[in-house]
C-alpha cells in the first residue's frame, strides 16, 4: 500500500506541475492575478506531494519491503538504520526522486519567500520551474519508477553497493543536489526575464540570494565528495579529474562567475545580458552533469545504473532546456536594454576579469571532459584525458585569477586606482614573500613552483584580511572608531572576504599535500615497524571482526611519535557476502591539519600484509578552505535576506572602500 | 578613455585570455592524452616503446606472479593476444585471474607494459567499458554472461 501511495502522490505532483506550467503564463499574458497566484499554491502543494512520495519510498527502505524492486536491489535487512535511509538515494531511481524533491523545495521556497517579487515575474519563474519539474516527473514515472513491485517478493535484499555504505552518502548527494538544482532558480529567472523582455538591476538582487544558496551547497557538496573519495578509494588522492568530479566542478565555476557578474548588474546596472547567459549556462552545466552521471556514458563509481532508454530521455530533456534556453536567449537578448560600459580599471573591470578567467577555466574542463566522448563517437579512438591535461590547462588559468583576487574588492566602482590598491596590498605582498622564503628555507628547492604556490595562497589570505582592515579603517583611524565601522560593515563584505580567504586556505592545503606528502608501500610481518615523516607504525597483528552485514579483517597498528605511543590505527578489508565484494577501509589519524593515512593491500600466506602509508601535510586545509568558502556564502546570504525583505536602492556608500 | 577604447580593451583582454586558453588546451591535448588499446591493438599498431597507453582486457589465468617488494607481473589477454604487464604496488580489491582489468603505463622496449596504475572492476556485476569493447572486438564477448554484462539488469 505504501509504495502505491508514493507512486500516486508523484503522479498527482506531475498533474499539478502541468497546471503550473501553463496557468501562470496565461495569467501573466492576460494580467489575470488569480491565474498568476495559482502558481503559489500549486508550488507548495507540489512540494507536499513529492515529499509524501519521498517519505513513502523511505518507509519502504526502512521497513525493508523487498517487494519493491529498488529496495530489493539496493537494501538488506541487516544494514544499519542510517544506510537504510541513505540507500534511498544510493541508486538511480531514488536519487532522481531526491532530485525532484529538492526541485520542489526550491519551487515552494520561491512561492513562499518571493513576496516582494513583481507578480508577473514570479508567475513566470514558477512556470519555468514547473516545466523542468514536469520533465523530470515524466522521466521518473516512465523510465525510473522507484515504486515498481516485484511479482515474487524475495526474503532478502541484494544489499547496497558496499562502496556506498558510508556516512558520506548521507551528506554528499543531498548537498550536491541542493547546489545543482538550486541553479534551476537562476535559470528560471533568466528565462522569465527573457520572456518578459525586461531586465533591470532589481532582477539581479532577486536572483543573487538563490544563486548564493545554491553555490554554498555546491561548494560544500564538492568538498564533501572529495573527502569521501579520499578516504574510500584508498590511494590518498582527493581529486582525480574524473568526469563525474568535473561534472560538479563545471556548474561551480559557472555559478561562481554568475555570483560575481550579478554583483555588477545589481550595483552598476551593467553586464545584464552576460549575467542572463551565465544563469542559463550554470543550470545547463548542472543538467549536463546529471546527464553524464545518470546516462552511463561514463564509466565511473557513480554510474550505478545504466540503461539506454534513460540516457536518451535525459538527452532529450537536456536538448529541450539547454537548446530551448539558448535559442530563447539568442532571439530575445538583442531586444533587452544594454547596460553601460565602464573603465577597465575598476571594480566592475576586476569582476569582468574574474568572469573571463572562470568561464575560460570552465571551458577547458568542459573540453577535457567531453573531448574523449566526442572523439570516440567520431573516430572510434578511445583516449583518456586525466590529471596532466587539467594541470596544464586549468591551473595556468587559475593562477592569474587568484593573483588578481585580492585586488578586486579593494578597487573602487567606476574608476579604480590600481597603484593605490597595490600600495594598500603591501602587507599582503610582504606576507607572500615571507611565506615563499620560509618555504624555500624549510623545504628546500625540491620543487620550485610549490613555494610560489604557498606564496600565492598567503597573498590571497592576507589580501582578504587587508580588505576588511581597509574597509573598517583599522590602523588608520582610532581603534574604537575602526571597531565601530567594522561592525557597521554589511555582512556581505565579510562574506566576500571570508570566501576569498577560504580559497587561499584550500590552495595552501592542495600545494602542501601534493608536494610534500610522503608515501610508503611496503609489506610487513607482525611486530615489524615502518617509519614515515617522524612517525613509527608497528604492525601488531590481524584482528578478524564481524559487522552487521559484512566480515572484516582489521590490521592493528600502534603509532609512535619520537618513541611515545600516540594512538592506534586499524585499517581493514571488509567483505560483503551478499554482493561478494571486498572494500578497503583506510585508517586516518589527524595530527593538527595534517593526516596519517593507512590502507591495506593483500594479506600473504606468511602472515605479512601489504600496506600503503601516506603522510599528508596540511591536507585538511583543502576541505577546511571549502567549508570557509561556504561559510562566507552563508554570511553574505544572511545579509541579503534582510535587504531582499525591504527592497530599496543599494546602500552604495557602505559597499565602497571606506575612505 | 572613450567608449570605443573601453570596448577595445575589453575585447582585447578577452581575446588574449581565450587565445592563451586555446593554446594551452591544444598543447595539452597533444602531450597529455593517453590512448586506450586492446592487446591485439598493441601488436597490430606496433606501438612505439616509451609511449604511454591504457591497456584493457582480462587477466590471463595462471599468469599472476608475485615477487618481492609488492612486485606483481601478469598477462592481459583479449583471447587472441596477450601482453605482459609488470606493476609494483597494491593491486585493487577485485584484481583476480580471469577478470577484467585496465592497466595504464609505459610500453617498454621488449613489449612489456610497466604499469603505474591498475584498475579492476568496481563490483561483481560491473566490467570496465573499455574491457568489454576489447573483448567484443576479439570475438570473446558473450552476451548475457553475468560476469561480462556490465551493469545491465
Amino acid at each position: 500500500m505504501i509504495p502505491e501511495l508514493g507512486h500516486y502522490a508523484l503522479v498527482l505532483a506531475l498533474g499539478l506541475a502541468l497546471i503550473q506550467s501553463v496557468a501562470p503564463v496565461v495569467g501573466a499574458r492576460r494580467n489575470d492575478a488569480t491565474l498568476m497566484q495559482l502558481a503559489n499554491s500549486t508550488a507548495v502543494v507540489q512540494f507536499i506531494f513529492v515529499a509524501i512520495s519521498f517519505a513513502a519510498l523511505t518507509a519502504c527502505y526502512v521497513r525493508s519491503d523487498f517487494s519493491v524492486a529498488t529496495v530489493y536491489e539496493n537494501s538488506h535487512s541487516m544494514m544499519p538504520l542510517i544506510y537504510k535511509f541513505t540507500s534511498v538515494w544510493g541508486n538511480h531511481e531514488g536519487s532522481m526522486l531526491l532530485w525532484v524533491l529538492i526541485l520542489a523545495v526550491f519551487g515552494a521556497a520561491v512561492a513562499a519567500f518571493g513576496v516582494n517579487l513583481p507578480a508577473t515575474l514570479k508567475a513566470l519563474v514558477l512556470a519555468v520551474q514547473s516545466w523542468i519539474a514536469s520533465a523530470f516527473y515524466l522521466f521518473i514515472l516512465f523510465t525510473s519508477n522507484p515504486f515498481l513491485r516485484l511479482a515474487n517478493p524475495p526474503f532478502e535484499g541484494r544489499d547496497l553497493n558496499p562502496i556506498l555504505q558510508d556516512p558520506g552518502l548521507a551528506i554528499h548527494p543531498p548537498l550536491l543536489y541542493l547546489g545543482y538544482v538550486g541553479f534551476s532558480i537562476a535559470f528560471s529567472f533568466a528565462i522569465a526575464a527573457l520572456i518578459e523582455g525586461r531586465i533591470d538591476a532589481a532582477w539581479a538582487r532577486w536572483v543573487r540570494p538563490w544563486t548564493l544558496a545554491a553555490w554554498m551547497f555546491l561548494t560544500a557538496g564538492i568538498a564533501m565528495g572529495s573527502y569521501w573519495a579520499y578516504y574510500t578509494l584508498g590511494w590518498g588522492g582527493f581529486w582525480f579529474w574524473d568526469p563525474v568530479e568535473n561534472a560538479s566542478l563545471m556548474p561551480w565555476l559557472a555559478g561562481t562567475a554568475l555570483l560575481h557578474s550579478a554583483v555588477v548588474m545589481e550595483k552598476r546596472n551593467a553586464l545584464k545580458i552576460w549575467t542572463i547567459l551565465l544563469a542559463i549556462l550554470a543550470f545547463s552545466l548542472s543538467l549536463i552533469g546529471t546527464f553524464l552521471v545518470r546516462s552511463g556514458v561514463l564509466t565511473s563509481v557513480h554510474a550505478f545504473a545504466t540503461d539506454p532508454t534513460r540516457g536518451v530521455f535525459i538527452l532529450a530533456i537536456l536538448l529541450l532546456f539547454i537548446g530551448g534556453g539558448l535559442t530563447l536567449f539568442a532571439w530575445r537578448a538583442p531586444m533587452l536594454k544594454q547596460g553601460g560600459l565602464f573603465a577597465p580599471i575598476s571594480r566592475e573591470g576586476a569582476l569582468v576579469l574574474n568572469n573571463l578567467f572562470l568561464t575560460t577555466a570552465c571551458a577547458t574542463v568542459f573540453v577535457g571532459t567531453l573531448y574523449p566522448l566526442a572523439l570516440e563517437a567520431l573516430t572510434g579512438a578511445k583516449i583518456s584525458v586525466g590529471g596532466p591535461f587539467f594541470n596544464l590547462t586549468f591551473v595556468p588559468l587559475f593562477v592569474p585569477l587568484m593573483f588578481a583576487m585580492p585586488f578586486g574588492p579593494l578597487l573602487a566602482w567606476k574608476r579604480g586606482d590600481i597603484l593605490g590598491v597595490a600600495q594598500r596590498l603591501t602587507l599582503a605582498f610582504a606576507a607572500a614573500v615571507v611565506a615563499i622564503c620560509v618555504t624555500f628555507a624549510a623545504m628546500g628547492v625540491k620543487s620550485a613552483l610549490a613555494p610560489l604556490g604557498v606564496g600565492l595562497a598567503f597573498f590571497v589570505m592576507a589580501g582578504a584580511v587587508v580588505d576588511i582592515c581597509e574597509r573598517s579603517g583599522l590602523f588608520r583611524v582610532p581603534f574604537k572608531a575602526a571597531l565601530r565601522r567594522g561592525f557597521g560593515l554589511p555582512r556581505s563584505a565579510f562574506g566576500t572576504a571570508t570566501a576569498h580567504f577560504g580559497l587561499g586556505v584550500t590552495l595552501l592545503g592542495i600545494v602542501f599535500a601534493t608536494t610534500w606528502g610522503s608515501e610508503r608501500i611496503v609489506s610487513l610481518k607482525p611486530a615489524q615497524t615502518v617509519s614515515i615523516s617522524g612517525y613509527d607504525l608497528t604492525f601488531d597483528g590481524l584482528v578478524p571482526r564481524d559487522g552487521p552485514n559484512f566480515r572484516e579483517l582489521a590490521a592493528k597498528f600502534t603509532v609512535r611519535e619520537g618513541g611515545v605511543p600516540i594512538g592506534i590505527m586499524q585499517p581493514s578489508k571488509r567483505s560483503f557476502p551478499t554482493r561478494s565484494m571486498t572494500t578497503t577501509e583506510a585508517a586516518l589519524m589527524t595530527r593538527g591539519p595534517s593526516q596519517l593515512y593507512l590502507s591495506l593491500g593483500d594479506a600473504e600466506g606468511d602472515g605479512s600484509i601489504a600496506i600503503r602509508l601516506y603522510y599528508k601535510p596540511l591536507v585538511m586545509l583543502t576541505w577546511l578552505g571549502a567549508v570557509i568558502m561556504a561559510l562566507g556564502g552563508a554570511l553574505s546570504l544572511s545579509d541579503r535576506r534582510l535587504r531582499v525583505g525591504a527592497p530599496k536602492p543599494a546602500a552604495k556608500p557602505a559597499m565602497q572602500p571606506a575612505e | 578613455m572613450t567608449r570605443k577604447q573601453r570596448r577595445l580593451v575589453l575585447i582585447g583582454v578577452s581575446l588574449s585570455v581565450l587565445g592563451v586558453a586555446v593554446a594551452l588546451v591544444l598543447s595539452a591535448l597533444r602531450d597529455s592524452i593517453v590512448f586506450f588499446n586492446s592487446p591485439t591493438d598493441i601488436v597490430e599498431k606496433h606501438v612505439a616503446p616509451g609511449t604511454r597507453i591504457r591497456l584493457g582486457g582480462l587477466v590471463e589465468d595462471g599468469s599472476v606472479r608475485r615477487g618481492d617488494n609488492l612486485r606483481v607481473s601478469f598477462k592481459v589477454t583479449d583471447g587472441k593476444t596477450d601482453i605482459p604487464v609488470i606493476y609494483q604496488g597494491i593491486v585493487p580489491d577485485l584484481f583476480r585471474e580471469g577478470q577484467g582489468v585496465v592497466a595504464e603505463g609505459i610500453v617498454e622496449p621488449g613489449g612489456t607494459i610497466k604499469a603505474d596504475t591498475v584498475l579492476a572492476k568496481h563490483d561483481e556485476r560491473y566490467m570496465p567499458k573499455e574491457v568489454v569493447e576489447a573483448l567484443k572486438k576479439s570475438g570473446r564477448w558473450k552476451e548475457g554472461n553475468q560476469d561480462f554484462a556490465g551493469d545491465k539488469k
